[in-house]
């Protein structure tokens, strides 16, 4: 019987994992776990260096650098699969002349319990895989409740977003928020005008400052528009930069045009944002219910529109007032191209340019 | 109390009743709600009121349905992750007994705020054992004696389990392990997920 028998035998509990190489370099035993990885034939007799290749550090090649690297760690794998690859440390012993090589699969612990059909008995007692098995499943398992959480919490969101009347970046009411009191205010048969207020330049401030500095503005434009108009007035932001705006009880133009004038130099200001001057203007139309015999939403919002346009026509910062005539010369200037439509507008008196 | 204690007896409920009967649970425990979310905090008041509806609308024993509660959460297919979990503790059900006094800090390893009874193992010699269970919600002596049933299933182990009652405020169990491999018990391999 071999004099480091008990040794060996106190090494397979301890490190299951451990390969022994003798003073020729053959191996001379193998631990119970270790020999699993080679799928049942032994490598016992076999040198140490054709069974296994130290890839870090690169010149462990023979026994006399294999001891020389005692006690560092080393990076190994079998020269049958690149794929599996090891750590390591090497001490002299338990014979004179003999070096331990106790293996260990590091973090491809997860595939390597899985390719080998590995369970607890094949690791020490103290060694803390099965833990980290444990804790890996364990996190996934809560890692899977939160994401469908994640996922039931996003698409609620979508529908909540969906269903909403208001716009989340200024507060205002969206088109959806709109819509829905444009027809309360027909079905109630109330007088009021509706404005649309587009902004002018706004694209290039989002280009050239960034969409920070766009939303600021926005929220900057909506506020402005807020307060101009009374409480019961409301106010919308339909599209990027598109606001309209539901004026109630005012039937006379001056007034509306004396608003929409304020407003237009309000925003022509230049707005502040983390020292740059963004600067914007806006273009509006605006339309009466008292123009109609029936008031119909969606024909106001046309009409508010092409007055809209006038204005920009006329040199955009304008307030234009819808007119039959303005109707006609759109439906004349299709397919002739666009050219100034001549409508009465008003334009605010306004310091600078801001084209 | 942690969303998943109340989205387990939810599961409980209406994997094993339907999910009408967990309307009519919830309906008495916590109106205005009709589902759990494990990953949420609910108010501790919540989940009593919860187990003592469905006692009421299941018909079942409070005692008789927290051990049922606590077979149905390591047995049942749908939990499944939950039994590889438990499975993690030991290589046989002595081993897994020793691994109880551990359990509450294991689950605060994979959930940070889940707290679960205090358990306290005594051995008391020729495979005798007391388990101790202190926990916010009555019964939990109860629910570990469902679980610690259905786990000795899982290894395969014959036991014999009985609640001895409350002392001070802690459940004590008592177990009889009778033969450790008394069946060949279901499979466990470390390196499956589930």
């Amino acid at each position: 019987m071999d004099a480091q028998t008990p040794l060996r035998d106190m090494l397979d509990v301890l490190c299951p994992m451990n390969v022994i190489v003798d003073a020729d370099g053959a191996i001379c035993n193998v631990g119970p776990t270790a020999l699993r990885i080679f799928g049942g034939y032994s490598p016992v007799k076999k040198s140490f260096f054709d069974v296994f290749e130290v890839a870090r550090p690169r010149d462990i090649t023979c026994t006399q650098s294999l001891r020389a690297a005692a006690g560092r760690k080393l990076h190994l794998h079998l020269h049958a699969s690149q794929k599996r690859a090891l750590k390591a440390v090497a001490v002299p012993g338990p014979g004179p002349d003999e070096i331990t090589v106790n293996l260990s699969f590091g973090i491809s612990v997860i595939d390597a319990v899985r390719a080998h059909a590995l369970t607890a008995a094949d690791f020490a007692p103290t060694d803390l895989a099965i833990e980290m098995l444990y804790l890996m499943e364990a996190k996934s398992a809560a890692m899977e409740a939160s994401r469908g959480l994640s996922r039931r919490l996003q698409s609620a969101r979508a529908q909540a977003e969906q269903q909403a009347l208001t716009d989340t970046l200024t507060g205002l009411s969206n088109r959806r928020g709109l819509d829905a009191m444009l027809a309360e205010m027909l079905a109630e048969g109330e007088e009021f005008a509706l404005m649309h207020v587009d902004l002018d330049y706004f694209k290039a401030v989002n280009d050239t400052l960034g969409h920070a500095a766009g939303d600021f503005v926005l929220q900057r434009v909506a506020e402005i528009l807020r307060s101009e108009v009374r409480s019961h007035d409301t106010v919308a932001r339909t599209g990027g930069d598109e606001f309209v705006l539901l004026l109630r009880q005012v039937a006379e133009p001056p007034i509306l045009d004396q608003i929409a004038l304020r407003m237009i130099e309000r925003l022509t200001q230049p707005i502040p944002f983390e020292g740059e001057d963004c600067q914007i203007s806006a273009s509006a139309g605006t339309t009466l219910t008292s123009y109609y015999e029936v008031a119909d939403a969606e024909r106001m919002i046309t009409d508010a529109d092409l007055a809209l346009y006038a204005s920009k026509n006329a040199g955009r910062a304008r307030h234009t007032f819808y007119t039959e005539d303005l109707r006609a010369r759109m439906v004349e200037r299709r397919g002739a191209g666009a050219g100034n439509d001549g409508a009465a507008s008003s334009a605010p008196e306004v310091q600078g340019d801001v084209a | 109390m942690h969303g998943l204690v109340n989205k387990a007896i939810q599961s409980f409920v209406i994997d094993n009743y339907g999910a009408t009967q967990w309307s009519a649970v919830v309906r008495v425990a916590h109106p205005g709600c009709t589902e759990f979310e494990a990953m949420w905090t609910y108010e501790d008041a919540i989940t009593p009121r919860l187990l003592e509806a469905s006692s009421d609308v299941l018909d079942r024993p409070y005692p008789e349905l927290m051990e049922d509660i606590g077979a149905y959460l390591v047995s049942h297919p749908n939990l499944e992750p939950l039994r590889r979990l438990m499975r993690f503790g030991g290589m046989d059900f002595e081993d897994f007994l020793y691994s109880l006094d551990d359990l509450p800090d294991r689950a605060r390893l994979a959930v940070a705020d889940l707290e679960l009874p205090r358990l306290d193992l005594r051995e008391l010699g020729e495979g005798r054992y007391v388990l101790s269970c202190e926990g916010k919600i009555d019964g939990s002596g109860h629910l570990f004696l469902g679980l610690l049933r259905a786990m000795a299933d899982d290894y395969g182990a014959l036991v014999t389990l009985d609640h001895q009652g409350v002392q001070n405020g802690v459940e004590q169990v008592s177990i009889t392990l009778l033969e450790a491999a008394f069946a060949e018990g279901r499979e466990f391999e470390l390196g499956v997920r589930a």
